[in-house]
């Protein structure tokens, strides 16, 4: 499904290489996680596949089922089935969520040459999917993003994942600044989505989301690389032992 | 006070060229008075503080500047609100293409026929308004238009009208100069809604004076015409007795340059005034929002919301003063002037004042000049919202405060569909 290779990448504006070579493989129906310490360049390769400024890819290649990512703009890339679950979603003042939604939804389908969703079927959706992740229909009225709490603003990441159905999911931090019960729903809500046809890519500085959504591969980042990878008993080595140990060995 | 001698002879030479229209004995009486004040205040000059970021000479000095007539690619604003259409073709009243002006609750007559008979109450507005507000800065402008008007409408709101007043002004001559003054009576607890659209004229100075009694409402909505070579200069005059409301809201969309003043005072306590403004300029485009709002009553509102979305070196201008006279005890005043820069090359300049002479007062003022939020639109686009669209929906959202000055749903979505147009056709 996701495919990159040998990625490098450098900041813009400063000469600084941020990705130094990553080599990783998303397959269909699978849920890798990348976890690493912070800095280690997680929110970096995210933007980079989900087409955002400022960053120069130097060498390597990403391609989504096949198609290069790198040469699309990012909303062919959503178009194309790559969503990225922002580590820090955005505020928009002014433009509804619902609004919003339903922009985005029918931008995606035109793109992909099929019929807009009616206003009634598009309210449906949303209200089913919102009731799951126990999202109320105030916050759905409200401008995006604007005066959610922490938590809030994950579940709306993860009710427009649900209602876009991305077959590339990418989760940045999605848990960070959760309680339990509301890690609880957004996992509910990632689980939901889990079938053979998606793949996901969860990336998290703590074993504890892994609990909820159980990976099939677990890597480690460190400076730029993928300096390990193996399976969830990883993801538990490092809630151990830290990742001191780990990076030690991967020299 | 002396003039300046350079302002003195220009104001000199400017009226060699004026004569002023026949009229009734108060009409002419009315004009030159009018015509003294200019003479007295002296024609606007780039010097002037108040003419500061706008430059006057072609918005007065004659001919005026030709401008093109614009065929506009859709219908025309308001078309689908049922409305009593009053027609003017480059500041000429248009009967055959007027409705008849006969409705429940209003009486309209034209200034023409008005300043040929003897109307009371008209006689004690026309150029009243405008002559007070000299006091506080010389607005020539204005005197020219009270001095020059040949024609324009005259309402006096006696109930509460069932459809709008709709003023249409349509340009078909690339050299016309059109000078309107409009007056506007709202009776005691009655309520009306004026609307206005079109370019007018290559060259358009219109003037309204319009005084709300107790507990009356005036509700105005306004979208100037689209083309772009044309210049306008208006002053909308409103005396607020106690318990009024009064609402105005315009669109400006192109024109390369206009100057749009609003002059509102409050005689009376408990009265609400809003003010508002989307103006929409690519390239030559000019637009200047000049607005003063006088506190001398208690427990008044007034809100100011001026927005606007520049590009191609397009320039927005932005004057507003809130004064609040001794005695006008829990005023609140409330001003936002924002432009949206979409590149490098546009420019937008503000100079908001307070002016407070009481103490328990809450006022507040704001100004901001900005760029798209890049952070935005890429969360946009990473959802699949292409550029152009994405952008459109960030311009609508900055807008989205003053287009809510807009009451009734209907005209509110005919405005916004407008604003949405224009930018579609601007997409890259
Ligand atoms: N736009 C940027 N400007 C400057 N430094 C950046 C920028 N983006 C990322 N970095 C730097 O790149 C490194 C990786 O950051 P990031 O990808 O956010 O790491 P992680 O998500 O793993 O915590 C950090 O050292 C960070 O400071
Ligand atoms: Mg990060």
């Amino acid at each position: 499904m996701l495919e990159i290779k040998n990625l490098h990448v450098r900041l813009e504006e400063e000469d600084k290489e941020i990705l130094k070579g990553v080599d990783l493989t998303v397959e269909a129906g699978k849920v890798h996680a990348i976890m690493g310490p912070n800095g280690s360049g997680k929110s970096t390769l995210s933007y980079v596949l989900s087409g955002r400024d400022g960053y120069e890819v130097t060498a390597g290649s990403a391609t989504l089922a096949g198609e290069d990512l790198l040469e699309q703009e990012p909303e062919e890339r959503a178009a194309a089935g790559l969503f990225l679950a922002f580590q820090y979603p955005v505020e928009i003042p002014g433009v509804g969520n619902m609004t919003f939604l339903r922009t985005a939804l029918n931008a995606q389908r035109k793109a992909r040459g099929e019929p807009e969703v009616s206003a009634g079927d598009f309210l449906k959706l949303v209200r089913e999917k919102a009731k799951t992740l126990k999202i109320d229909a105030e916050m759905l009225k409200r401008p995006v993003n604007v005066g959610f709490s922490g938590g809030e603003k994950k579940r709306n990441e993860i009710l427009q994942m649900a209602i876009l159905e991305p077959r590339m999911c990418i989760l940045d931090e999605t848990d960070s600044g959760l309680d339990v019960d509301a890690m609880k729903l957004v996992a509910d809500g990632v689980n939901a989505l889990r079938d053979e046809g998606r793949g996901f890519l969860v990336i998290t500085h703590y074993q504890r989301l892994l609990d909820h959504i159980v990976p099939d591969v677990v890597h480690i980042m460190a400076a730029g690389r993928i300096v390990k990878t193996g399976g969830p008993e990883l993801a538990l080595e490092v809630e151990k032992n830290g990742y001191h140990d780990l990076l030690a060995e991967a020299g | 006070m002396a003039l300046p001698k350079a302002k003195q002879d220009a104001t000199e030479a400017f009226l060699a060229q004026v004569t002023l229209p026949e009229g009734a004995a108060w009409a002419s009486a009315a004009r030159k008075a009018a015509l003294e004040r200019l003479r007295d205040m002296g024609v606007p000059v780039r010097r002037d503080e108040y003419w500061r970021f706008t430059r006057p000479e072609t918005l007065f000095e004659r001919p005026a500047p030709e401008a093109e007539v614009f065929v506009a690619d859709e219908e025309p604003v308001f078309g689908a609100i049922d409305r009593l259409k009053l027609v003017f073709v480059d500041g000429v009243f248009d009967a055959e293409a007027s409705d008849d002006p006969a409705m429940d609750g209003v009486e309209i007559t034209r200034l023409s026929q008005a300043a040929a008979a003897d109307i009371h109450w008209a006689r004690e507005l026309y150029g009243v308004l405008e002559a007070r507000s000299h006091a506080d800065v010389p607005r020539p402008l204005a005197a020219l238009n009270s001095a020059t008007a040949t024609d324009g409408v005259v309402i006096r709101v006696t109930g509460k009208p069932v459809r709008p007043i709709s003023l249409i002004y349509l340009h078909g001559d690339r050299t016309s100069d059109a000078v309107l003054h409009h007056l506007v009576r709202v009776e005691p607890g009655a309520e009306v809604t004026l609307l206005e659209n079109g370019p007018a004229a290559a060259r358009f100075n219109k003037c309204i004076e319009v005084d709300v009694a107790e507990g009356a409402s005036f509700n105005h909505v306004r979208a100037q015409g689209r083309d772009h070579e044309r210049r306008a200069v208006t002053h909308m005059f409103a005396r607020l007795a106690a318990r009024s409301v009064y609402k105005s809201f315009t669109l400006t969309a192109n024109g390369v340059l206009t100057r749009n003043e609003a002059i509102v005072e409050f005689t009376g306590d408990d009265a609400v005034a809003h003010v508002a403004g989307a103006a929409m300029g690519h390239g030559a485009f000019h637009h200047d929002d000049t607005v003063f709002v006088t506190h001398a009553a208690e427990r008044c509102e007034s809100r100011q919301v001026f927005k606007k979305v520049l590009r191609n070196g397009a320039v927005g201008v932005f004057q507003g003063k809130i004064l609040v006279k001794s005695g006008a005890q829990k005023t609140d005043g409330y001003q936002i002037s924002q432009a949206l820069l979409l590149d490098d090359e546009s420019e937008f300049s503000a100079k908001p004042e307070l002016e407070i002479y009481a103490d328990d007062v809450k006022c507040s003022h704001g100004s901001t000049t900005g760029a798209i939020d890049e952070t935005a639109l890429f969360y946009l686009r990473s959802r699949g919202v292409p550029r152009g669209e994405a952008q459109d929906l960030l311009v609508l959202a900055f807008l989205a405060e003053a287009i809510e000055e807009i009451e009734d749903p209907d005209i509110a979505a005919d405005i916004l569909s407008r604003l949405e147009s224009w930018l579609a056709r601007r997409r890259d």
